[in-house]
């Protein structure tokens, strides 16, 4: 009931800030544009049972804010990759990943895929490591250095 | 003056963001399979939205379509991944090898050699 309410909240205020109208017939559509994706969520049983979504943390916006710094970092490193004349070393590799959670994984995962230079090829929802593509050895050895992980981590002990 | 200031901002922004756009785009042409590729495409899919998102958020001002704007690029930047992440998976799973700088086998040198399926 917790998650409904929140996930209907959540809804609600970005269906305001996206429509901009009030008038009655929006606010019904609104409603029931809601209500729909509330009814859907609840028959494919994913509300709530991995994430509440009405659930922030003040560790989300300081994670990404580093993300973002990261991601520019990273564009900055492989736009000089492809403008140099230097051949490129891309190469697999395994990383591990020590969050708890599926979500934390999957928010691992993603980063990692976020980043320009490297892209999560495989990623086990069991205990096992995530495989990595790397553009240039300077992508793999950031990742290897495991801050990537350990902010997930931060982020994710935060919940 | 604060508004020529922004909008020279603004421009810089919008010309940044199409510029790594077009370098994304050169990377694609320039890189040599799937995997690389999509490294190149990543630029055209992360910093060249940021640039230009926020290029256009100065040219709005505080208002709701800044947040929209801001929406759009949240959106973008958790859809991208999962897309690439679908893409490179898909081709791993397809059997494309990844090439590599010597030509030989693309896995990590510390790991023990895994069995030639990629499932």
């Amino acid at each position: 009931m917790r998650y409904f309410i929140s996930l209907s909240l959540m809804l609600a205020a970005l269906w305001l800030s996206l429509s901009g109208v009030y008038k009655p017939l929006i606010f019904g559509l609104g409603g029931a544009s809601i209500a729909l994706v509330v009814w859907l969520t609840e028959r494919m049983e994913v509300l709530g049972a991995e994430h509440d979504a009405g659930l922030w943390s003040w560790r989300l916006p300081v994670y990404w804010g580093w993300l973002l710094w990261q991601v520019v970092l990273a564009n900055l490193m492989v736009s000089r990759a492809v403008l140099s004349r230097r051949p490129i070393r891309p190469r697999l590799l395994q990383v591990r990943a020590s969050q708890q959670t599926l979500v934390g994984r999957v928010t691992y995962g993603n980063s990692i895929t976020l980043t320009p230079g490297t892209i999560t090829t495989e990623l086990p929802s069991d205990d096992e490591d995530l495989q990595v593509h790397a553009l240039l050895p300077a992508a793999a050895e950031d990742l290897r250095s495991g801050e990537m992980a350990r902010r997930v981590d931060w982020l994710e002990s935060g919940r | 003056m604060t508004e020529s200031v922004l909008n020279i901002a603004s421009m810089l922004m919008l010309l940044a963001g199409g510029g790594f756009a077009m370098i994304g785009g050169i990377g694609l042409l320039r890189f040599p399979d799937v995997y690389t590729r999509l490294h190149a495409g990543s630029i055209t899919d992360t910093l060249a939205p940021l640039l230009i998102v926020g290029g256009l958020a100065l040219q709005s001002g505080w208002s709701l379509l800044t947040l929209k704007l801001l929406l759009i690029l949240l959106f973008l930047l958790f859809t991208t991944p999962t897309a690439s992440h679908a893409t490179a998976r898909a081709a791993m799973l397809a059997g494309i090898r990844p090439v590599t700088a010597s030509g030989h086998d693309a896995r990590d040198p510390n790991q023990e050699e895994p069995s030639s399926s990629n499932t």
